[in-house]
């Protein structure tokens, strides 16, 4: 009983109070990068989810024979074959999406979600408490970039998912009063919204703030 | 000419930080002092510099689809491109190395302050994005990849020693409690985004 309470503990901690985007500050490239619409950054956020929870089983399954010196290359070659299974995963049901997010599926490779899980938890834990540590922090990052998303979304296209939610009557152009924010399409505002719910987060988390 | 039009864009206009959000976590982490931002932007350049060139040779000879075909005919329609990021992160992962070992001997007092990050150049976002870019947009030749390498490198190199220059002085303002550290350098790096939106439309 008391195990499964650690473990329970482990998958808790990454959503709010050890949230690896707003405490960690772990992974924010891509974070930002794919949130202008909710179904991007849906994908985006399950693959992580993947890659971190294998990738976290794997190195701590290997973390025995694998000398120190040489860690991180082993680490780069299981995230990068992880990397390429989603990405080949992607291409072959979800095209449109992955074409959408370019660049960014690779860069899962380089999200320092994946590195600083497996240097901080997996070397050190077992796999089964590894596992739960990686798709913890998987969801915490999911978390964030459906938040980002879908707020970008609905005031940046007035539609969630790609349907619309503001009715096209309200618009300007259709006599309405209405018109979408442009800005939360662009990169800028992804950071300051990031910064607010840092904001918010801290706020309500005492403890987490700085001096 | 062109290469001169990429080199431009990739530092002002598709800025690594403003527009594409790459290298957002040591970014963050490092820019709290001007000297040790500078290092690292340094440090980043010379190591972007280096790995586009080197991933537009091995995208063009090796990776590409049919890019075998100088080995022989047999090999001509042969498609590795998947392999593409393994490959990109192994060259990556070794010159960051050879990095590492020539700012220990030469600047050990730098090596000391850059503690973890210059490891962490490896899994540096921005540096993989370069090289990931370059092949998504196909430059046509070695000088334009060069050109879209030290550009970009340039670029993440004036964002963290602005960001760092704008942190010394904000040590001294009254930021609301929740907002220190990492709240404030988000939306500082929003409203400098914002401004470097206005090279926007600069064509050369």
């Amino acid at each position: 009983m008391a195990a499964k309470s650690k473990n329970w503990q482990y998958f808790l901690g990454p959503l709010s109070k050890d949230n690896p985007v707003l405490v960690q500050i772990l992974g924010i490239c891509s974070a930002l990068a794919v949130t202008a619409q909710l179904k991007p950054a849906f994908v985006m956020a399950a693959s992580v989810m993947v890659v971190t929870a294998f990738a976290n089983l794997i190195m701590s399954a290997l973390r025995k024979g694998v000398p120190g010196r040489i860690r991180i290359i082993v680490q780069l070659v299981v995230i990068a074959f992880l990397v390429i299974l989603v990405d080949q995963v992607l291409k072959a049901f979800v095209y449109d999406v992955s074409k959408q997010l370019s660049v960014y599926v690779g860069l899962i490779i380089t999200n320092c979600i994946l590195m600083g899980r497996v240097e901080a938890f997996a070397l050190g834990h077992r796999p089964w408490p590894s596992f739960v540590d990686g798709l913890a922090n998987g969801v915490g990052y999911g978390i964030i970039l459906v938040v980002l998303g879908f707020v970008r979304e609905l005031f940046g296209s007035g539609s969630l998912w790609g349907l619309r939610v503001i009715p096209e009557a309200w618009y300007v152009h259709s006599g309405g009063f209405y018109a979408n924010n442009g800005l939360m399409m662009l990169p800028p505002m992804a950071l300051i919204l990031v910064g607010l719910i840092i904001w918010v987060h801290r706020g309500s988390n005492k403890d987490l703030i700085e001096k | 000419m062109e290469s001169l039009n990429i080199f431009i864009r990739s530092i002002f206009i598709d800025n690594m930080v403003f527009a594409y959000f790459f290298g957002m976590c040591s970014y963050i982490a490092v820019s709290k002092s001007v000297k040790t931002a500078n290092g690292l932007g340094l440090a980043v350049i010379f190591v972007m510099a280096m790995t586009v060139p080197l991933n537009w040779l091995l995208n063009e000879y090796v990776l590409k689809a049919g890019a075998l075909g100088w080995l022989s005919e047999s090999f001509g329609s042969v498609d590795l491109s998947f392999l593409s990021f393994i490959i990109f992160i192994a060259v990556i992962a070794s010159f960051v190395q050879l990095v590492e070992m020539v700012v220990e001997k030469f600047a050990p007092g730098l090596y000391n302050q850059l503690g973890i990050f210059l490891p962490l150049i490896a899994v540096n976002c921005a540096i993989m994005g370069a090289s990931l870019f370059m092949q998504e947009r196909a430059y046509p030749s070695l000088g334009q990849a060069t050109a879209f390498g030290v550009g970009s490198g340039i670029g993440w190199w004036l964002a963290i020693v602005m960001m760092a220059a704008i942190r010394e002085r904000l040590e001294y303002s009254a930021v609301p409690k929740p907002l220190r550290g990492p709240g404030i350098a988000f939306i500082i790096t929003g409203l400098m985004g914002v401004a470097f939106m206005s090279f926007l439309g600069i064509q050369l």
